[in-house]
């Protein structure tokens, strides 16, 4: 299935794959909270971007509908999970990961 | 000709700066990256007829996410590098995860079938297909999401008061 004169839909799959496994790759890899954030902000638009071209594959809006709901519940988590570091860095004066392991029981 | 060499330009963009949004030490230059990603997958979305996407897109994720994520760096004043003192097992055993996971599901797409789309007329990313859809088959989803924001706005300003223990 051609979306664009010759990208299939496995193209976009491909990327979105891509992109996923780049945000997966840097939570696991950085140490920074505020950049852990971003690669999840970066996994979420992955699976954005693979919505909108089965929304195009199939002709249908719903997808597209989803990916705003996606961008809705993101745009809550950025505001509550950034809040909860500015509160971390106001009490521990960090926002490394390896230092704020009190809960590691 | 000219929108597939666009599609592999945005790609490869896209990619590249999600690479820098990692590798890169300093904090700032991971969020203008991450900006840059933003973008492309923007223009991946016009190239998608996905037009209202696009724009929303922009202004959601460019203009109010990642202008949080740089005032917060800003306000907690990391923009100068600071040392890793992760290990290298632990930055091994992240890349060899991710890796697999890659390999599992590019190995999921290619042996997935591929269903025979309608092939329905393909306008849906104006605002008035959207908005027929968003507004009749998603009304409730639409008015939960409020409450949704509702709750992340006060959560917000609780947690940032100062005198919390």
């Amino acid at each position: 299935m051609e979306l664009l004169p010759n990208i299939t839909v496995n193209h976009y799959l491909g990327l979105s794959v891509l992109l996923f496994c780049l945000g997966a790759f840097g939570v696991l890899y950085k140490r920074n909270a505020i950049i852990m954030f971003m690669c999840v902000e970066l996994m979420l638009n992955a699976v954005n971007l693979s919505l909108v071209a089965f929304s195009k594959m199939w002709g249908g809006t719903d997808a597209q509908v989803f990916v705003f709901f996606i961008m809705v519940v993101a745009a809550a988590e950025v505001a509550v999970g950034l809040a909860i570091l500015m509160m971390l860095y106001r009490n521990q004066h960090t926002t490394d990961t390896d230092v704020l392991n009190k809960m590691k029981g | 000709m000219l929108t597939e060499y666009t599609f592999w330009f945005l790609s490869f963009l896209a990619v590249f700066s999600a690479f820098a949004v990692i590798l890169s030490r300093n904090p700032v230059h991971s969020v203008l990256y991450l900006i840059l990603t933003f973008f492309s997958i923007a223009g991946h979305y016009f190239l998608l007829n996905a037009q209202f996407l696009a724009a929303v897109h922009i202004i959601v994720y460019a203009g109010a996410i990642m202008v949080l994520f740089l005032y917060v760096v800003m306000m907690l004043n990391l923009n100068q590098a600071e040392p890793q003192r992760t290990s290298a097992w632990a930055k091994f055993l992240g890349a060899g995860a991710a890796g697999i996971l890659m390999l599992v599901m590019i190995a999921v797409i290619r042996k997935a079938e591929q269903g025979t789309p309608a092939g329905l007329p393909v306008n849906a990313g104006t605002v008035e297909n959207l908005g027929i859809t968003l507004y009749r088959d998603f009304l409730l989803p639409f008015e939960l999401a409020s409450v949704l924001f509702l709750g992340a706005m006060v959560g917000a300003v609780y947690l940032s008061k100062k005198e919390i223990t």
